[in-house]
């Protein structure tokens, strides 16, 4: 029953594109059940597999686990990317955190309509530029390290770049006022484990815009109705 | 500079409540310094007090820490409240993500159109009784034992009763169902530290009323 973790979720990013970034970071190989219909959900639901009813679900160590951020714990707990003491795991869930409320924005976009898409689609650059990127440039800038946290590689280092990537591809030139950020996302790119996972062909989804659906009838965008995302007051 | 941990935010629940709630559990005094209005709120991130410009804030241990979650693993990290392992961690962790979105929902009533407010109450009571409630009744069925993870006081047992509280606040038989969950309530609230913060007079702040909605949406310039 041990071996390679099993990611239950759609073929899309969603809320497991963070849990296979950090698994590919840390050179774990995983497998991927896709979850394509209301009857699979379903049939996970009935079977008592998903302890909320919910996906992203991932069989690692003998556990059934869920919740996004308790199987992100665990990994980074697991393979050793989550600082050294409290204080550094402190720093790395804040830093995190912030990185996860961006991303958030993102994942949202494609669920709206044309018109609060573009008006969501400012304010996550805005936010971007003016609340999240600028931490993270004064942190590196600060110490000097190549690494986010504790002069060491971590999950901090691992979201922050599937971040930037993230918010390029809304605005490629995003990080043109943050050398800093484009320096740290050159080294982290070239990290072999996440060079692989940036290459084509690993299990790295594509980003779910309209062109992606239409191109790729079989993967439901629906689906990510499901487990309908946190709501937004986060954002305040 | 150091000395008790220092809570900034509302003067009420919000997303400051559970982590009251974990202190006073843990046997940790604490101070609180309320915002009041927006160009105190606005101050804070001038003077770079707040990491990503949010509430909640909590200095504690010579650092200004944001974000619940984060403040939340800190102060269970710090106070043993956290599992004896990773194992132990992953339980607490799915346990308190799961009551975190139940909670979530409470949060949010007073905040929903009056059209909304009905709707979203029945939504609540369909997700306690029928998704997150089963799961912990199940849970301590199970094991036979006074906690949920590890035979031993967590995290997940402190939020576990606040969010029993919390719901029924507004649907007072929510729990007719589920009696391991009323057992586990009456034990949780005669634990020495909870049965003090339950008492009048402690830092637990009330249920959010129109003065707290109002207050919220105006410093966070959500009209």
């Amino acid at each position: 029953m041990a071996g390679k973790p099993k990611l239950h979720y759609t073929c899309g990013r969603g809320k497991m594109e963070s849990i296979r970034w950090l698994l590919a970071a840390a050179g774990v190989e995983f497998e991927e059940q896709f979850i394509e219909t209301n009857e699979h959900l379903e049939k996970l639901r009935n079977g008592g597999s998903l302890l909320f009813q919910q996906v992203p679900l991932v069989e690692i160590d003998g556990m059934k686990m869920v919740q996004t951020r308790a199987i992100l714990n665990y990994i980074a707990g697991k393979y050793n990317l989550y600082g050294k003491d409290l204080k550094e795991r402190a720093w790395i869930d804040m830093y995190v955190e912030g990185t996860t409320d961006l991303m958030g924005m993102i994942m949202q976009l494609p669920l709206q309509s044309a018109e609060m898409r573009e008006k969501n689609l400012a304010l996550i650059i805005e936010r971007a530029k003016t609340r999240y990127f600028p931490v993270y440039e004064k942190a590196l800038k600060d110490h000097g390290h190549d690494y986010l946290v504790g002069n060491k590689f971590s999950w901090a280092d691992i979201q922050l770049l599937e971040a930037i990537l993230m918010v390029e591809e809304c605005k490629p030139d995003i990080l043109s006022a943050f050398p800093q950020l484009q320096a740290f996302k050159g080294r982290i790119s070239n990290i072999p484990t996440i060079k692989k996972f940036l290459q084509p062909g690993s299990q790295r989804k594509p980003p779910a815009d309209d062109k992606y659906i239409a191109n790729r009838g079989k993967c439901c965008l629906t689906s990510v109705r499901f487990h309908f995302p946190q709501l937004l007051l986060k954002y305040l | 500079m150091s000395g008790k941990p220092r809570l900034v935010y509302i003067n009420g629940r919000g997303r400051m409540e559970p982590i009251r709630w974990l202190l006073a559990a843990a046997g940790v005094e604490f101070e609180e310094k309320f915002v009041e209005t927006k160009e105190q709120l606005e101050k804070l991130v001038k003077d770079g007090d707040l990491l990503f410009h949010q509430l909640p804030m909590v200095e504690i241990d010579g650092m200004k820490m944001v974000q619940t979650r984060a403040i939340l693993s800190y102060i269970a990290g710090k106070y043993n409240l956290y599992g004896k392992d990773l194992k132990e961690r992953a339980l607490i962790d799915m346990y308190v993500e799961g009551i975190t979105d139940l909670m979530q929902m409470v949060m949010m009533l007073p905040f929903s159109p009056a059209e909304a407010k009905a709707k979203n109450l029945a939504s609540i009571e369909e997700k306690a009784t029928k998704r997150y409630f089963p799961v912990f009744e199940k849970v301590l069925k199970q094991h036979g034992q006074d906690f949920l993870v590890g035979n031993r006081f967590s995290w997940a047992d402190v939020q576990l009763l606040e969010v029993i509280l919390a719901v029924e606040e507004k649907i007072p038989a929510v729990l007719s169902g589920f009696p391991q969950l009323q057992a586990f309530k009456t034990k949780m609230s005669n634990v020495p530290t909870i049965k003090k913060f339950l008492q009048p007079g402690s830092a637990r702040k009330p249920p959010p009323d129109d003065n707290y909605v109002a207050t919220v949406m105006s410093i966070f310039n959500l009209n």
